[in-house]
């Protein structure tokens, strides 16, 4: 039998406790239904959050790209369970499902055929991985819209509560997969470039996404997400526990990637690209997963969003918008995973909850009047964020204690002490 | 992680697609390829409408190239996106409606002397709203810089990025709120009235109201004439201001090294604030100009021409002042092209597409200088 | 990293195996100039191999195309009778050769230890699933990494600083975390550059022990750039001169020191007579 850290316990235990306490104040409706929605955003943002700090804060990449994952995870999420529900099909289901299980095996294989190839520079890769997606993309829209039909009847059979949620499970998912795998394909040529130029090049996908979704119906030939007019009729399916579980799942996640080697291979990435290249760490290996995992969890975030509102529209991914994951790492503390999930409540509580709220009357319009002097006030305050590097045990790393010196090892001792002498 | 260890002494058709990337190069040629003949079959198809958008994009693009400089200059000095700067365009454009429509501010040499031409008093007026937009527009930098920014000069760049998205948002809710610019759409009142010419093979008109417009011709206004003789002037203007005084010097010298222009004795936070203003200005004049034509103004204003010019500053090599003219001109010509021949809602997508494939071929955009960085 | 290993069969055929590493006429131009031309040398194993040169002679080129920061325009390096040209860093790390940086180069903000270890991540032996799961592999293979690392830290007489941000400890200290670092990924070839760099005559001393005493204890060769000549003369065995991205000398520390050329590189045109003066003098 294994032992179980102290810190995990109290982790996990703290973890259920808070689940189970908002659960009853929920189920006996003391907590209302907007402060139930501000905490639903508050975990979903923490999970954008989450992945933009793998990325930026500990991966070191500038990326303004998260929210446009959010959006494609969201409206992905949000297609597959609006077909389901309104229209008794599994067709996107399926189709996203084949999508994401070809392209994913054909991103799996060629990596490990192009790794092969010295130096083969980004863009080329790329327009390999691009060809090879879109024939087998197509190929997949076939093979899922073949199937709809006999995983639509299978559904069929169970409780229609529970193929609800089953869909919607797998919907959250494969949102997030199918974020992860544009990404993958967006971030091949891109990070190559600089940390600024990235910072802008992924910008540029976030309003392009916009654009895209201001035109689904007619640009994309999506009549169900109405374009600009934005997309109803998504069933509200996340639940307090839908969110928190994902958020938990996150967390862990994050957690064990980063106190792994893995995971220290990123953080080198960050600290200085050229000496984790010398030192045998694939750089731009790390650089792309990093921004994958990520955009997973965004995609994940944007699977849940959809569903908590049941209304989706283009103006909620606005780039303007997309940097509010940014704001909330680095108010939060840059690279601090503690400091980005209380950064995500305190964002949504502040800005969607008293600000809204406690207002005085005739004053509703100063909501973001007094959020950005709030966000300048914090700034200048605290540059590093309210938790600065800080972690809490469960999700910091554990190293063996410092060991007194052992002079005898050292042949070379004198000369160690004799170069102190020398500072 | 298995190395193939091909000897690099005779390149075979393989090496040649993979290894000097003319599988991408040529995905890169295609896009290019396709965009070249849109261009070509529009202009074969109508080439008066196509000089009339090529015109159009000329006048956008001499005013993202007076708003591109201040994001330019201010990122060449401080290494910081002034999301903010796209707000201060706003701010111009409102001065000048308000200097104009609610203080007559263009009127002020007819009132005084109403015997003098018109044309001189017009033109009078309206450089006189200008300089009171660009200089409230300064001011206006100077306190954001001194307030925001300033106190950040040491902290993390990301910590000012976010102060920078914070002013952005005050500018534009405070702006919002009713008792400043309301968050209505505003009609702009022109300083100065609208005269249309017309030019074809034949030779060049005026053109008076009511008329048809000839077949096969070009149409342009003075406004059009205004933004490029306003935007020429004041570019040449920040050019002399640059390279010749020795506040450009010292701009210069900050730019490159900011511990040793110190120690050269140079008063480094004043040369930074005097930078913001600059850009601030320009962005102040840019903001009328474009009210100017197209006459609408509103609190959220500043964000699509800001980021446009943001595009433009990158395009060109953020940090580069004649990149940031050029890049604005392709802008301008890109978003007016685009929305004539391609698609007009995907405009913003296509100017953001343009700046990500310069990218890919040029990592610091057309002028900027290559970052190598030393082992 | 299996094909790494093995020679291709040019390769094999003309490199002597008694060489670690091999340089044949390597240039690199960048734009129209051209920062190393025509460089060869060769080392031994078990050699510890010096190269010096003025100010902007190409040395730290010629080190960053062996380690595959650049790509050579023209020529070819040769590790182990294997052909490295243009193979990306990390693939040259993980075939075993390691490098520290003119200026000290470690991951500052990260623990002593997490420096070694990341060094080790080549050689991690878990997958990343296995870390995302946190399985008993991982709690395995991860002990096992952390003890070893502790271990190499204190043959550093590091292991009083395991939990220190690197950025904080003396420069003395990071000085040896860098070797330390580069050393944890057991390379056979060793390149050094300027590790006396800001040292003072004491901390010069205890660096040549300390390159004496690795080569030993690891078995390394060693490639040395170095500007204070009583590092190089003291303890490289061979030694190659570059000026203007040539090779102008190579020989033993005696033979440079006599060298005509490599006086007038450092000193300039006519100032070989000038030294022999001073030399007698001296004597």
């Amino acid at each position: 039998m294994k032992k179980i850290p102290r810190s995990s316990l109290i982790f996990y235990g703290g973890a259920l406790v808070f689940f189970i306490v908002v659960q009853l104040l929920i189920s006996f409706g003391l907590l209302n239904a907007f402060w139930n929605t501000i905490l639903r955003l508050g975990a979903v943002m923490a999970i954008v959050s989450l992945g933009l700090n793998l990325i930026y804060g500990f991966n070191g990449q500038f990326s303004l790209g998260q929210w446009a994952f959010y959006a494609i995870g969201a409206y992905c999420a949000a297609d597959i369970t609006y077909r389901w529900a309104n229209l008794g099909s599994a067709g996107g289901l399926m189709v996203v499902l084949m999508i994401v299980l070809f392209t994913g095996a054909a991103i799996l294989f060629l990596r490990t055929q192009l790794s092969k190839i010295r130096r083969l520079d980004a863009l080329s890769a790329f327009s390999i991985y691009l060809l090879t997606t879109l024939i087998l993309g197509y190929v997949a829209l076939q093979i899922g819209k073949a199937l709809d039909a006999p995983v639509a009847a299978a559904l069929k059979a169970l409780p229609p509560a529970v193929a609800l949620q089953v869909v919607f499970f797998f919907a959250v998912i494969l949102a997030g997969m199918l974020a992860a795998e544009i990404s993958f394909l967006f971030g091949l040529p891109i990070l190559t470039l600089g940390s600024d130029y990235f910072g802008i090049a992924t910008l540029g996908l976030t309003i392009i996404t916009k654009v895209l979704l201001d035109n689904s119906d007619t640009l994309l030939g999506f009549a169900e997400m109405k374009g600009a007019r934005g997309m109803i009729g998504i069933p509200k399916i996340t639940t307090w526990f839908w969110v928190f579980l994902f958020l938990i799942i996150t967390i862990v996640v994050t957690r064990n990637l980063l106190n792994s080697s893995y995971g220290r291979a990123i953080l080198s990435v960050r600290e200085d690209e050229i000496a984790a290249k010398a030192m045998g760490i694939d750089v731009a290996n790390y650089k792309i997963l990093t921004f994958v995992i990520g955009s997973f969890f965004a995609g994940l975030a944007g699977g849940l969003y959809a569903h908590i509102n049941g209304f989706l529209h283009p103006d909620t991914f606005n780039f303007i918008k997309s940097f509010d994951p940014m704001i909330v790492i680095v108010f939060g503390g840059l690279g601090s995973v503690t400091g980005t999930i209380a950064g995500a409540f305190a964002w949504a509580l502040v800005l969607e909850g008293f600000l809204r709220l406690f207002l005085p009357e005739g004053f509703e319009t100063w909501r973001f009047v007094v959020y950005p002097l709030l966000l300048l006030i914090m700034m200048l305050l605290k540059p590093s964020g309210i938790f600065g590097g800080y972690e809490i045990p469960f999700i910091r790393a554990v190293l063996p204690p410092n060991q007194p010196k052992r002079a005898e090892d050292l042949r070379s001792e004198d000369a160690i002490q004799s170069q102190e002498a020398g500072l | 992680m298995s190395v193939s260890s091909t000897t690099a002494n005779r390149p075979s058709l393989y090496d040649l697609i993979i290894k000097r990337g003319w599988l991408g190069k040529g995905l890169l040629i295609v896009v290019g390829l396709l965009a070249l003949w849109k261009i070509v079959v529009s202009l074969l198809a109508n080439p008066t409408l196509f000089l009339q958008q090529v015109i159009n994009g000329l006048q956008l693009g001499f005013v993202y190239a007076l708003i591109a400089l201040g994001y330019t200059m201010v990122y060449g000095i401080v290494r910081l996106i002034n999301f903010a700067h796209g707000d201060v365009f706003m701010v111009g454009a409102f001065v000048s409606f308000y200097g104009i429509a609610r203080f007559q501010l263009h009127n002020w040499l007819s009132n005084l002397a109403p015997n003098l031409p018109p044309i001189l008093t017009q033109a009078v007026g309206t450089l006189s709203v200008m300089a009171v937009a660009m200089a409230i527009c300064a001011l206006l930098a100077f306190t954001i810089e001194r307030i925001a920014y300033k106190p950040l000069r040491n902290a993390p760049r990301i910590s000012a990025l976010i102060t920078a998205i914070g002013v952005s948002f005050f500018l534009e809710y405070f702006g919002a709120l009713k008792f400043v610019f309301t968050p209505n759409f505003i009609t702009y009142k022109r300083p100065f009235e609208i005269t249309t010419w017309f030019v074809n093979t034949k030779g060049i008109g005026q053109l008076i109201q009511g008329d048809t417009i000839p077949e096969g011709s070009v149409i342009f206004s003075n406004i059009f004439i205004i933004i490029v003789i306003a935007s020429v002037a004041l570019l040449m203007a920040l050019n002399y201001i640059v390279q010749k005084t020795r506040v450009g010097k010292a701009m210069r010298a900050v730019a490159y090294d900011k511990q040793t222009a110190r120690l050269m004795g140079i008063n480094t936070d004043w040369i930074i604030s005097f930078t913001f203003m600059i850009g601030a200005a320009l962005a102040g004049a840019a903001g009328m100009l474009y009210a100017v034509a197209f006459p609408q103004v509103f609190f959220w204003m500043g964000i699509i021409p800001g980021l446009k010019a943001f595009v433009a500053a990158v395009l060109g090599g953020i940090g580069s002042i004649p990149g940031a003219v050029i890049g604005a001109l392709i802008m301008g010509q890109a978003e007016v092209l685009s929305a004539a021949y391609i698609s007009t809602p995907m405009r913003d997508a296509i100017a953001f597409s343009i700046l990500i494939i310069v990218l890919l071929i040029r990592p610091t955009g057309i002028f900027g200088e290559p970052s190598r960085e030393k082992a | 990293m299996s094909a790494a290993n093995q020679p291709t069969p040019k390769a094999a055929e003309t490199a002597a195996p008694e060489n670690t590493l091999e340089i044949r006429k390597l240039s690199k131009v960048f734009g129209g100039l051209r920062a190393v031309n025509n460089m060869e040398f060769s080392i031994p194993k078990g050699a510890l191999f010096g190269l010096i040169g003025p100010n902007g002679a190409g040395k730290t080129t010629v080190f960053n195309m062996i380690t595959g920061v650049y790509e050579p325009t023209s020529g070819d390096v040769i590790f182990n009778g294997t052909n490295i040209t243009g193979l990306e860093p990390h693939l040259i790390n993980q075939m075993g050769i390691a490098r520290t940086f003119q200026n000290i180069r470690l991951f500052q903000s990260l623990s002593v230890l997490d420096n070694v270890r990341i060094a080790y991540h080549p050689h991690a032996g878990y997958s990343m699933s296995d870390s995302i799961f946190h399985n008993h592999k991982y709690e395995v293979k991860e002990k096992e990494l952390t003890e070893r690392a502790v271990e190499f830290l204190s043959v550093f007489n590091l292991q009083d600083r395991l939990r220190e941000t690197a950025k904080n400890l003396p420069y003395g200290e990071q000085r040896r975390l860098e070797i330390a670092r580069a050393l944890a990924a057991n390379p056979s070839l060793l390149l050094l550059d300027e590790p006396a760099a800001g040292m003072n005559p004491n901390e010069s001393v205890a660096l040549m022990d300390l390159i004496h005493f690795i080569r030993e204890r690891f078995n390394l060769t060693i490639l040395l750039i170095e500007h204070q000549m009583r590092v190089v003369m003291g303890i490289c065995e061979t030694i190659a001169v570059m000026d203007f991205g040539e090779r102008i000398a190579l020989g033993t520390p005696q033979e440079i020191q006599n060298d005509q050329r490599v006086i007038e590189a450092y000193l300039g045109p006519g100032s070989a007579a000038l030294s022999e003066k001073f030399k007698r003098k001296k004597n």
